[in-house]
């Protein structure tokens, strides 16, 4: 399950985002921070809508590979 | 069908390809009229980045010459392209800074071709948000495009220098693509009619993409039958898109007359209500109203299905641009980067659940069209906002424009059933309605689009600051 973010991951999302900019060599100027955690707090706030819906283990992904 | 005048503005594609058929008109003067017209409007428009008006001429002599031009469904209507297509020698930009480096494209995107062996002639590239992530028809390096109803308002994204150049009168005829709603917000905001077909009818050969899984091409057009002729003359087999599906064509312009007789026709509830403009409510009512449509359905889960459409398209487009991101991030526009970084940045698992729930979504629509054929909704939540604006209201919520003018889009492409998006002319600002069929139903879509504009429910209406 993906975690909530919330008020209190205020620090944990700033932490995040800039070991996630270091770890995939991505720039991160200072003023592009506020915009880039505003969108993955969005993005986040998304993947949790998704995430708390319940569907069994054997549901499977919509993309089907095809040997 | 009335006869093309010899000002062929607001002519449609059909009136011009029979008038060009009959000899009434050569296709050189309808795109040397073509041309002249962009010239005198796209300073005020906005919606070409490029005019391709040596090759158009050039095509359009060697039609004149052609003996058996009556064959050609399209004989000299002029088209343009949002510039994600390839144009065989310009660099395909797809909205972008950064693409204007790459190298000139050495053949055109499928669609072109098969467009242009159906006897259109293309006439130049347009205008659209940056690599696509956009609903607003902005864009930071060209300008926005804008709208012809009102010059200060939105022309809708991603494919607004479509929208615009329809809607204004440039051309009849324009192609775009449809992520998360880029064909029907642009539609809807311009006052014309769009295509969104199923995921996988038409080939993305030789396009710039934005969210493989995601993206659809389609047509934009003043009329419901042109939709059906261009549509029609670009389907086809196409093995150099993966995920072009391997069907027979299906013509869609034969079945316009059929209406929707004995179709079952309900309108959307829940989500696609809540938030929606008086204005977005009205255009839905008329359309129901006209159709018979008494009954409302609620398709399930919709919030989430948008919700899972968003994550998707942020990690699949970060990913898409993960190097230019690392190598060229100040070229992009601030605004997109700043969402494409954010993208990269959401963990795997979440795209995975995505994409699980994306096939239980399905299965779940596809359940309903065992009671119903189509189904009508909002195409957009108000009409056009301002250029530069930056929030809006929604069921009480202050909101961003950007992410949010696709609501009621993002949620339908997501499982890529077809749409028509069909506009209706109110005033002062039209505003459109998506007719939503089950996978491979566009013919639906598109006979209940015919019957309404034949019944003047639905119309692309004449700008009044851009007629005459």
């Amino acid at each position: 399950m993906i975690a909530q973010p919330g008020a209190n991951m205020t620090e944990p999302l700033d932490k995040f985002i800039e070991a996630a900019a270091v770890t995939l060599a991505l720039p991160l100027d200072e003023a592009w921070k506020p915009a880039v955690k505003t969108n993955l707090d969005v993005t986040l706030k998304h993947a949790a809508t998704v995430a708390e819906f319940e569907l069994p283990d054997e549901a499977g992904p919509a993309p089907v590979f095809k040997a | 069908m009335a006869p093309v005048q010899t000002e062929t503005r607001w002519s449609t594609a059909a009136q011009i390809a029979a008038a060009v058929n009959a000899g009434e008109v050569s296709a050189s003067a309808v795109i040397d009229a073509t041309l002249a017209r962009i010239a005198r409007l796209n300073p005020s428009l906005n919606a070409f980045t490029a005019v391709t008006a040596e090759r158009a001429c050039a095509k359009a002599r060697a039609l004149d010459a052609t003996r058996d031009k009556k064959k050609l469904p399209l004989a000299g209507v002029p088209f343009a392209v949002k510039n994600l297509f390839d144009v065989e020698g310009l660099a395909t930009v797809a909205g972008s800074k950064i693409n204007r480096a790459h190298p000139p494209a050495e053949r055109d995107a499928t669609l072109i071709e098969w467009l242009e062996a159906a006897g259109a002639v293309l006439v130049g590239a347009l205008n659209m948000g940056e690599y696509a992530y956009d609903f607003t028809g902005e864009n930071v390096h060209d300008g926005p495009s804008r709208n012809p109803h009102d010059l200060t308002r939105m022309s809708g994204g991603s494919s607004g220098g479509s929208g615009s150049a329809v809607g204004g009168g440039m051309v009849p005829l324009a192609l775009g693509s449809d992520t998360n709603g880029s064909i029907r917000v642009p539609s809807s905001l311009c006052g014309i009619f769009g295509l969104k077909p199923t995921y996988g009818r038409l080939s993305r050969a030789r396009t710039f993409p934005f969210v493989v899984s995601l993206d659809h091409l389609g047509p934009f057009a003043r009329s419901t039958r042109d939709l059906a002729i261009s549509y029609d003359a670009m389907q086809g087999a196409d093995s150099n898109d993966p995920a072009h599906a391997d069907r027979a064509p299906e013509p869609a312009t034969p079945e316009l007359p059929r209406g929707f007789d004995g179709l079952r026709i309900v309108v959307a509830g829940g989500y696609f209500k809540k938030g929606a403009s008086p204005e977005a409510l009205e255009a839905l009512s008329r359309v129901a109203t006209a159709v018979g449509a008494k009954d409302e359905i609620e398709i399930p889960e919709t919030a989430r299905a948008r919700a899972a459409a968003y994550v998707i398209t942020a990690t699949e487009g970060a990913a898409l641009h993960l190097d230019r991101l690392r190598k060229q991030a100040r070229d992009f526009d601030p605004a997109v980067r700043d969402r494409l970084i954010a993208g990269a940045m959401v963990p795997a698992v979440a795209v995975t659940k995505a994409q699980i729930f994306r096939r239980w979504y399905r299965e779940q629509v596809l359940k309903l069209f065992a009671r119903c054929d189509a189904i009508l909704a909002p195409a957009t939540p108000c009409t056009a906002p301002r250029i530069g604006q930056q929030s809006f209201t929604l069921d009480g919520i202050e909101m961003p424009v950007r992410p949010n003018l696709g609501i009621y889009t993002q949620p339908i492409s997501f499982i890529g059933l077809p749409v028509v998006a069909v506009p209706v002319p109110l005033k002062p600002l039209p505003i459109g309605v998506q007719i939503i069929a089950a996978p491979w139903r566009e013919n639906i879509a598109l006979r209940i689009a015919h019957a309404l504009e034949t019944m003047n429910i639905v119309a692309a209406p004449t700008p009044p600051a851009l007629g005459g």
